[in-house]
């Protein structure tokens, strides 16, 4: 799932639950999400590393 | 120093040879609990019956030749998350509104053993997530020197009290620098031993591969006692590190990026004063320190969420808003960004050994600001606004993350007043070796409680 549909989908469902405050939070979440994923000691099931790949094709699964 | 300002190694000292006794210094911080606590708010339950009769049977222990150890009539306080057996552990929280702990933790089990006199439990921000002690169903926890400002958090009651002789030690947890950060705010040592050391059991959790339980107190001495009392050593004559010849590792980058200038100018300050002493100081760094936050935040909210998930569907409206949307956010993490977070943890915990491998610890402020006052929620540092939640956690989460020991230590204070504390970094496993290097270096750092 990417970052942004996981994004869309959470805060759909924060405001469906009444968590409407939640909505920034969860932003700065996608945030640090983004980072966590893009970081170089992430495994790739190829048996490349991502900083030999390039960090863009993360989020593009 | 008046007997309320003593430490526990000159209280037991004074204990021995008679001119004090466990009663008086007990009845003194009762005292101080009736007179200030109205305004500190730093205890949520006292149990001030139970405290004089257990500090009346140390004496007539000591009397009869039954000593126990260096914390014998010792008066200590707990945070309010450990289980003392026959009463509430409201983790700060409404959630929790009549609950009664059948049995105590283990840690207290240990203290009771050694005689200590469990005063009562103290504030904390609810269930220990978050640094300022405001999010508290029992109202914000208040700093002693300036009762508009918080004493820090989580464990902000545990350092309120230590500061305001209502204890002589308090217990606390850290899960992201919740002794640590309340220590430096309020002048005090505070020690983050190596994760799993010391007992959690009994203790509510925040984050289970994270928390860790500690000693907030008024000297290296004396958190060095309660630290092998609590991970059940036999308590052995400390020989103190020499400060000349010592080498230390001094975080850079990130660690220093985003300072209070009084934090700088009193952390530089310290740095010069332990240059004079002999200490080797050269620069270290942490190659993915961009990436500490990323990790914590997903291994916290993840592993909180795992233990509020059932609770926030059925008494969500209980917990206050703040905690209560924190914890929401943890339930939205996906599992396959929580194991990229854990992997992250092991790239950080090689790290840390690796920038700490040719040295005796490593050295860093412990908190980018001093005490904030209560309610506000961001601060302007470095040019720009940053919440008060991410400044203070910045450079103590790390060593949270990795489970290496680390220690505060006050080296200053600024010209407001308000202290700054230094963190000493030592390796896993050797929490003593670390608390032997902070007490040869504690000296030379600038005053803390005195004041």
């Amino acid at each position: 799932m990417t970052i942004k549909v996981w994004l869309d989908s959470v805060v759909q469902d924060a405001e469906r639950r009444g968590l409407s405050p939640l909505r920034p939070l969860l932003e700065s979440l996608a945030q640090a999400t983004s980072a966590l994923r893009i970081a170089d000691w992430n495994a790739d099931a190829t048996g490349e590393s991502l900083d030999s790949r390039g960090s863009a094709r993360t989020d593009a699964r | 120093m008046p007997a309320e300002r003593q430490t526990i190694a000159q209280f037991a000292q004074a204990l021995r040879s008679g001119q004090l006794t466990a009663a008086a210094v007990t009845d003194r911080c009762l005292s101080a609990i009736d007179e200030r606590n109205p305004s500190l708010n730093a205890f949520i339950t006292v149990f001030a019956d139970a405290a004089r009769a257990d500090a009346s049977r140390a004496d007539r222990e000591i009397a009869a030749g039954r000593d126990r150890g260096p914390l014998h009539g010792v008066p200590i306080s707990l945070k309010d998350l450990i289980d003392v057996t026959g009463t509430p552990t409201t983790a700060a929280s409404r959630v929790r509104d009549g609950h009664v702990a059948v049995e105590d933790a283990p840690i207290v089990t240990r203290l009771r053993e050694a005689g200590a006199v469990i005063l009562g439990k103290t504030n904390l921000h609810e269930f220990a997530l978050g640094t300022t002690n405001e999010d508290s169903a029992y109202g914000p926890a208040r700093h002693p020197f300036d009762l508009a400002r918080s004493p820090g958090g989580s464990s902000g009651g545990s350092a309120a009290s230590v500061l305001a002789d209502m204890a002589y030690a308090s217990i606390g947890t850290d899960t992201g620098g919740s002794i640590r950060i309340p220590a430096a705010i309020c002048g005090l040592v505070g020690l983050k031993p190596t994760i799993g050391e010391i007992s959690t059991a009994g203790v509510v959790p925040l984050s289970s591969t994270l928390d860790h339980v500690g000693p907030l107190c008024r000297s290296v001495e004396d958190v060095a006692i309660v630290y092998d009392l609590l991970r059940g050593a036999t308590p052995e004559p400390q020989q103190p590190a020499v400060a000349e010849g010592l080498r230390l590792g001094l975080l850079r980058g990130y660690f220093t990026a985003l300072l209070d200038q009084h934090v700088a100018a009193g952390f530089e300050q310290a740095t010069m004063k332990l240059r004079g002493a002999g200490v080797a100081l050269r620069d270290a760094s942490i190659a993915h320190a961009g990436d500490i936050a990323p990790v914590y935040v997903h291994i916290v909210l993840s592993e909180a969420a795992a233990y509020h998930a059932k609770t926030l569907e059925s008494h969500g409206e209980e917990y206050t808003p703040n905690v209560r949307q924190r914890l929401e956010m943890g339930r939205y993490i996906l599992a396959e960004d929580y194991v990229r977070a854990l992997r992250g943890r092991e790239v950080l915990i090689g790290e840390v050994d690796a920038a700490m491998s040719d040295c005796d610890g490593l050295l860093l402020p412990t908190v980018p600001i001093t005490a904030h006052k209560i309610g506000v929620s961001s601060v302007r540092i470095g040019g720009a606004d940053e919440s008060i939640r991410n400044v203070t956690l910045r450079l103590t989460q790390l060593f949270s993350v990795t489970g290496h020991p680390a220690v505060t230590i006050p080296c200053g204070v600024t010209p407001e007043g308000m202290p700054i504390g230094a963190q000493l970094v030592g390796r896993r496993g050797a929490t003593t070796r670390l608390l032997a290097v902070a007490r040869a270096l504690e000296p030379y750092l600038g005053p803390g409680t005195s004041r």
